[in-house]
């Protein structure tokens, strides 16, 4: 119907009784959007695309030489890139399923009758409403060894959280899971309000246990809602960046954004990390479409 | 409606042409965001003072600063007419043609003279021994260390020193008794700490550190001729430099993995350490009570010799170039006229910068200005610096990738670490076709 709205061009439509016609709402809204879409997203993305087959280097005035596809081969037998891409795997794997259990574990507390849930809600959402930067530099003081409140509260003396070669990348994954539980739990708190009651009252006259009624009804009519909330954050952080690159610059925590901003930005291989940046969009668009199959799966269950 | 077009064309061309005028009595120069930018801007409003021309000093943080510099370049942009930018560039920016060519202008002022050798050769000429500038020495800078007196001259640990390890304590001469002094007061438990140096991975703070280490072990990065690096960078003398710059990790305060000039300053005055690495250009700070509560009591000193006696440090500082697509290209010319001239140079010192003028340096009026000018002065004469070439910081980052694993978490060995960076500079160096 919308589509036949816009396609119509009806000029007796009630915008066009409201004093403006379709066309013109074409021509002021729909045609500057695109245009501006086309300029700053689909341009780009084909002339890096383009420079990615070249040796460019944007702090040089030399032309950009046709390489083929030498910068792409030259990245996939990079050992420092793959081990960019395991750090990479390995934070979004601790940072998603943090959240999911924290944020889904939230959901379920809080989707029962307890005085000021509203309010509590509200609070708990907080965190994602900060700035990275913000977030980033709090953390960094909290986990100070010398006098953050994480280690006095836990009471692990003077632990280096950041500084840690093999602790750094977990606390990264700490602080991202504080900042985005809120969401899963968000989108947690939808789906398990959506689960019909009856369900719930048949399962208590069957004498259901409470493990039975959470894995055969609680979870499965959650699951579509979640795995959005799962395909949101996987994608999210895989592109993380601020957060480590504020925290900490270990090479333990180096993914991929940072090295394809360092790349980019400090050794000015233009022609190089566009083509990095194209494999990380092949890889991101691959792990989306494996979810998205997965996501339609549990739907059709 | 034709005569008014015709004033209103002439009103726009009145406009344009006051506008063009305007703009060429003021100049802008870019530099990072630090003390030395602001003495800087204190200089400048002498010579608006004496020209009536407007000179700004715009800085950014330094941790922006070579992406913004770049970028503005690369856009050819004409935002700067000047950058103090920083000694790497010089072939980056030389080579893309960013920077003007100064070379009728040093020779003019025979500023190979007038500066001290090590500026003109690091600050300025590109390629090596080329005979070529490309930037003016304006903010001379290395690496030196502060230290506590207070602890130092204390009569008691006098003489526990003394009983551990048999010489008296004093600034160190050398970087074994460097490491001595620093385990001497590593005391953890006191939450006192034996040394403070540079950690921070994400620039060239780490290297320099290191490198401070390596040339005063008598060690090389490479020859900068010929783009040799295998059996330089890896060579015994440097291992055993990253080996020693490993143990001195081990003295630092808890969390020193990532620290750099602002941390390295606060490990004085915040009674952490006994001794700190950091930039001259840092050490004003130290001697301000406002800033230093222990700034009676902070005393200065040259980095120590290595093991058979060379000491040398790693090089700071910044030489000043025109920027190519300046609109005011022959304005900042003359302002580099009046920067290079000695009551220029003397004012400079005077208000806080370091000057590289050699003359400056050598006068006992520099030298007894502040604590650390001596120092200063004696390090100038003898320090290093990093590559300059156009890919420095592809090398800066392999640098850190290798070296950085090893200094603060201990993988690996130094061996290893410096050969896989001879490997990884090589191949660099290889893609560059820069082998000879």
């Amino acid at each position: 119907m919308a589509t036949a709205v816009i396609t119509s061009l009806d000029t007796k439509s009630r915008a066009a009784s409201h004093g403006m016609s379709d066309i013109r709402i074409r021509n002021l809204f729909i045609i500057p959007t695109i245009l501006f879409l086309i300029v700053f997203n689909i341009f780009p993305l084909i002339y890096s695309l383009g420079y990615s087959f070249t040796d460019f280097r944007a702090s040089s005035n030399a032309p950009a030489n046709f390489v083929g596809l030498q910068n792409y081969r030259e990245l996939l037998n990079d050992t420092f890139i793959w081990s960019n891409f395991a750090i990479t795997a390995k934070y979004v794997i601790v940072s998603v399923t943090g959240q999911v259990i924290v944020g889904f574990g939230t959901a379920m507390l809080l989707n029962r009758d307890i005085p000021f849930k509203g309010l509590l809600t509200t609070l708990l959402l907080l965190p994602m409403m900060l700035s990275m930067a913000v977030v980033g530099l709090f953390w960094k003081l909290l986990y100070d060894p010398s006098f953050g409140i994480i280690n006095h509260a836990l009471g692990f003396g003077r632990f280096e959280w950041l500084s840690n070669p093999d602790m750094a990348l977990y606390a990264v994954a700490i602080t991202d899971i504080w900042m985005w539980s809120p969401f899963v739990m968000l989108l947690s708190l939808a789906g398990l309000s959506a689960v019909p009651k009856h369900l719930y009252e048949a399962a208590a006259i069957d004498r259901a246990g409470p493990f039975y009624t959470f894995f055969r009804i609680t979870l499965p009519l959650v699951a579509p809602i979640l795995m959005i909330a799962i395909i949101f954050r996987t994608m999210e952080a895989f592109k993380t960046f601020d957060l480590a690159y504020i925290l900490t610059s270990q090479p333990t925590t180096e993914v991929i954004s940072i090295r394809l901003y360092k790349m980019a930005f400090q050794e000015w291989q233009t022609g190089r990390s566009c083509a990095l940046a194209y494999i990380v969009l092949i890889m991101v668009l691959a792990i989306t479409n494996i979810y998205v199959k997965y996501l339609n799966k549990v739907k059709e269950r | 409606m034709r005569k008014t077009m015709t004033g209103l064309l002439a009103g726009i061309g009145l406009m344009w042409a006051c506008g063009t005028s305007a703009q060429a009595q003021e100049l802008t120069i870019f530099w990072a965001e630090w003390d030395p930018a602001n003495y800087l801007q204190e200089l400048v409003n002498e010579y608006e003072k004496e020209t009536g021309v407007k000179v700004t000093v715009e800085t950014t943080p330094w941790a922006d600063f070579q992406t913004k510099a770049f970028t503005e370049f690369n856009a050819k942009g004409s935002a700067y007419d000047m950058v103090v930018g920083d000694s790497q560039w010089i072939g980056a920016a030389s080579e893309a043609g960013h920077y003007v060519d100064l070379t009728d202008f040093f020779n003019k002022h025979k500023l190979n003279e007038v500066m001290a050798p090590a500026t003109v050769k690091y600050y300025a000429e590109y390629p090596s021994n080329s005979k070529k500038y490309w930037s003016i020495p304006a903010e001379g800078d290395a690496v030196g260390w502060s230290y506590r007196k207070d602890w130092f001259e204390d009569p008691k640990e006098m003489e526990a020193f003394k009983a551990k390890y048999g010489y008296d304590l004093a600034p160190p001469k050398d970087w074994k008794q460097l490491r001595d002094i620093a385990e001497f007061f590593h005391r953890p438990d006191e939450k006192r700490y034996g040394i403070a140096i540079y950690t921070d991975n994400s620039y060239d703070g780490l290297v320099m550190g290191v490198e401070n280490a390596i040339f005063s072990f008598g060690g090389e990065l490479g020859d900068y001729a010929t783009y040799k690096v295998d059996g330089i960078i890896n060579s015994e003398k440097n291992v055993k430099a990253l080996e020693l710059y490993r143990e001195l990790y081990g003295f630092t305060p808890p969390g020193w993995a990532k620290s750099f000039f602002v941390e390295n300053n606060q490990a004085i005055t915040e009674n952490l350490a006994a001794m700190s690495m950091n930039y001259f250009a840092f050490f004003p700070a130290l001697v301000n009570e406002a800033s230093n509560p222990n700034a009676k009591v902070t005393g200065f000193f040259a980095n120590p010799a290595g093991p058979d006696g060379h000491q040398y440090a790693a090089l700071g500082g910044q030489g000043i170039s025109i920027v190519s697509y300046s609109e005011n290209k022959e304005e900042a010319m003359k302002f580099l006229e009046w920067f290079v001239k000695d009551e220029t140079q003397k004012r400079w010192a005077e208000l806080g910068g370091y000057t590289a003028s050699a003359k400056v340096l050598e006068s006992p009026e520099f030298q007894n200005a502040t604590p650390y000018n001596k120092a200063f002065y004696e390090t100038m004469f003898k320090v290093k610096d990093f590559w300059a070439t156009p890919e420095y910081a592809e090398l800066l980052i392999q640098m850190n990738q290798r070296i950085y694993p090893f200094v603060t978490a201990g993988q690996g060995t130094a061996k290893e670490a410096l050969d896989s960076l001879a490997a990884d500079w090589k191949a660099t160096f290889d893609k560059y076709g820069r082998n000879k």
